[in-house]
Order: structure tokens, then sequence, then C-alpha cells
């Protein structure tokens, strides 16, 4: 289970918790959110730019 | 006044005040607008004067603009975690919230309880609605926090011009598609308002309830139920413009029409002159480019920066969109507006003059130096606009 960080606004997306409330569950991988995922807090970074901690 | 320290890499320590921060209450106060209105025909009687606060936004701003002037003073990089992090700020926008109610109240009140001419009934709902356009402007500040306060506060403050979905269409659609042709809410070159308020109102309000719509069926809630954001805040608007009906009369109905369409018409004045014929370019792969400042209009004018939450310093906030108001900054060579936005909204509503003023300015931009193909060009007017610049499409 891993985490990926905005680089804009530091949102993290943790795969182990999910983010149910943008209809995420938890255990939703990362690689399968869809492919114009868009940071939901800053919406100026996407998938591509989120970065692995 | 309060300071903030830092120490710098090279070891030198600052000491920073914000000379602006007793000034951001005007921001908090522009909003009871109509109440110098209501208090100038209750000591004259002259109903005329229920009118003066839009000579005021209109005529006032931006005249205070040219005679105060810009201010391009930043603070420094090294306070910008402190300064965003005080508290006293983002009490002001709390604060606010409940003006925008009391404002849009106290003028539904005056209209239903004074014997007004028909154009001063009007002229009122005309004042409040200007003054609620504020709100969305509230609401901008608080919808881009992360907080569950902010983001509630956000809901409530758009229920007052019954703009609900502006928080999600805003922070979801427009910061992600700005400057492109794809994004309702960035105007083309070519483009008069008139036209992007057709494009744009119906545009926003679509894809706000298409990405709200997206999310709950990814929650497996219902479309049309209490987790549906946008439906929180209607619901909101409902109770207090047809409470106040029912409680008022319905002559009212009428008044609440023009409020909400002159609120809506000035989020329209704002996103017309922010990011006009502005461009982000594809890559190799298709892509959009991440916006970058050049895809913003700006305005350092000192006053209606002051009585918008610096709303003006607008490369900033899109470059980084939680960046609280009292933080943003000023930077050289961006896109920069010849006013405020109070005079800039004036010029755009005479399209001939805005056209002439503004295409020369945007086609002057060092990142376009003349040529149409960075620029946003009105697909309507693309032929003519290639044709009279001497290029080709």
């Amino acid at each position: 289970m891993s985490r990926y960080r905005c680089p804009e606004c530091g949102y993290v997306f943790s795969e182990e918790d999910g983010d149910p409330h943008e209809g995420y569950a938890p255990g939703t991988s990362f690689a399968l959110l869809p492919d114009d995922y868009t940071c939901p807090d800053c919406s100026v970074r996407f998938k591509e730019d989120f970065e692995e901690i | 006044m309060k300071g903030y320290t830092a120490t710098l890499e090279n070891g030198e320590a600052i000491f920073y005040q914000d000379s602006k921060r007793w000034f951001w209450l005007m921001s908090v106060l522009y909003p009871l607008l109509p109440f110098f209105g209501i208090w100038l025909h209750a000591v004259t009687s002259e109903q005329a004067w229920l009118l003066f606060p839009l000579a005021l936004n209109y005529i006032g701003g931006p005249v205070i603009d040219w005679i105060v002037g810009e201010d391009q003073n930043n603070p420094p990089d090294a306070v910008l975690p402190q300064l965003d992090n005080d508290r006293y700020y983002r009490y002001l926008t709390y604060i606010v919230v409940p003006l925008h109610f009391i404002s849009l109240i106290g003028a539904a009140y005056w209209a239903a309880t004074q014997d007004l001419a028909w154009w001063a009934f009007v002229g009122l709902a005309v004042v409040a609605g200007v003054t609620s356009g504020l709100a969305i402007n509230t609401g901008h500040e608080l919808g881009h926090k992360k907080s569950a306060l902010e983001r509630n506060l956000a809901k409530i403050v758009l229920s007052v011009p019954a703009y609900g979905h502006f928080w999600i269409e805003h922070n979801r659609g427009h910061h992600r598609d700005v400057a492109t042709p794809e994004d309702p809410a960035s105007a083309q070159m070519g483009e008069s308002i008139y036209r992007f308020a057709l494009r744009e109102i119906p545009g926003a309000f679509r894809r706000a309830w298409d990405i709200e719509k997206e999310r709950l069926a990814r929650c497996e809630k219902p479309l049309w139920g209490y987790d549906n954001q946008i439906l929180q805040s209607l619901l909101l608007t409902a109770v207090l413009q047809l409470g106040l009906v029912i409680v008022l009369g319905w002559s009212f109905i009428v008044f609440f029409a023009i409020h909400n369409v002159l609120a809506w018409w000035q989020l329209t004045s704002a996103n017309y002159i922010e990011h006009y014929g502005l461009l982000r370019l594809k890559d190799s792969n298709g892509k959009y480019e991440r916006c970058q400042p050049r895809h913003s209009w700006n305005s350092n004018h000192t006053y209606s920066n002051l009585v918008l939450f610096h709303l003006e310093r607008h490369s900033d906030h899109h470059a980084h969109p939680m960046r609280r108001y009292q933080s943003l900054r000023h930077f050289d060579d961006l896109p920069t507006l010849p006013s405020g936005y109070f005079g800039m909204y004036l010029l755009a509503y005479v399209p001939r003059l805005w056209f002439r003023i503004m295409d020369r300015h945007l086609l002057a931009l060092p990142h376009v130096n003349g040529d149409l193909d960075k620029i946003n060009v009105d697909p309507a007017r693309k032929t003519a606009l290639y044709e009279k610049y001497g290029q080709s499409g």
C-alpha cells in the first residue's frame, strides 16, 4: 500500500485509506485511478504529477 | 501591529509587517454597501439615493483605483507560511459570511416596507445583486481551502446568490481547464462579454453538474439526494429566497430574479477579464501545458484588491490555488490589466472599446508576440481576426 502526494498542494492519496468522499474506496490502487485523475484539492496537478512518498 | 520573523538561507534575519493587515477589513465591510444607499434614502426621503451604491461601485471604484494607484509589495517568501497560518485573515472571511445574508435580507426588507417607485424597487434589487456578486468572491476564497469548515461556509455563502454549483465548477473545472477553448469560464479573443455570458453561465453549471454526477456515481449515491453538494447549497437558497417571498410578498419573485442574475453577472464580468484570450499550448502528447502565471490577467490596483480579497493577483492564485488571499504575490512581466477590476468591467460592457484596447495588450504579450496561434481565439471570429492581422489560421 503506497501513498502519493500532489506536488502543488500536498494532498496525499493513500491507497490504504482511499478517498471515500471522492468515491475511491479504501484499498484502491493509485494505478487504477482514471487517467484523467486530477488532484481533488487544487485541481492543477494530474495523476502523472503525483509523487510516491 | 503583528510582525513575522524568519531567517533567510544566508543567515540574515528578517522582520515583516503586513501594511494591508487592517485594510482587509474593507473586504468584510464592502458587502454592506446597500445599507449606505438605504441610509441616504432614510435621511433624505429621496429614492434615487438607493442607487448610490452603484455609482460608488462603477464610478467610485475606477476613480479611487486611479487615485490610490498600485501596490506591488510582496511578503518575503520566508514568512509566507506564517502569514498563511495567521488565523486573523481567515476569520475575516468567516465574519463576512453572515454579512452577505444581512445585506440581502436588509435590502429586501427595505424594498418591502417602503413605498417605492417601480424603478427604485428594481434599482434596489440591482444593488443587492451586485453586492451578492461579492458573496461569490467570498465563496471563492473559502471554497479553495481544505478544511471542512471553510468548504461548508463556501456552500452556505453561495446560497445567497443562488450559485451553489460555483465552488465545484470553479475548483474542479475552471482551474483544471483554464485558458483553454474547453473552459466555458475563460473568455476568447473576439468574444464579447454578452456572448461569453451565454456560454459561461449554462456551460459552468453543466460542468459542475457533470463533475458532481461522476463523483456521486463513484460513491454509489443517488444524484438527487442529500449528498449532492450542489443541491445542498440550492436547498439553502430555496429556504432563504422562497422564505422571503412568502414573508414579503409575491413581487419579491421579481426582486430575487433580478438579484440573482446581477450576482451571476458579477462573476461573469470577473471571469471575462481574468483570462481573456490567454491560451495554454499543447505538448507533443496533445496535453495542455500546466497553468503558468502568464495564463491570467492581473491588476495590482490597491483599492479594488482590498475590497475583493486580493482576487486581482490572479496569476499567483492559479499557480497556487490553495494560497490564502493575504499571501498572493505580484510578479513582474505578467499579463497586466490597464485598470482594476471595476474599471475593466465598464470597459468590457462596451465590446468595441474592449477589443480595441485589450486585443492590443493581448497581442503585445511577450509569450504571444503577435502570434494568433498562441491566443485562445473565438472560433466564430477566427477567420476575421486572422484576416485582420494578416495571418493564416
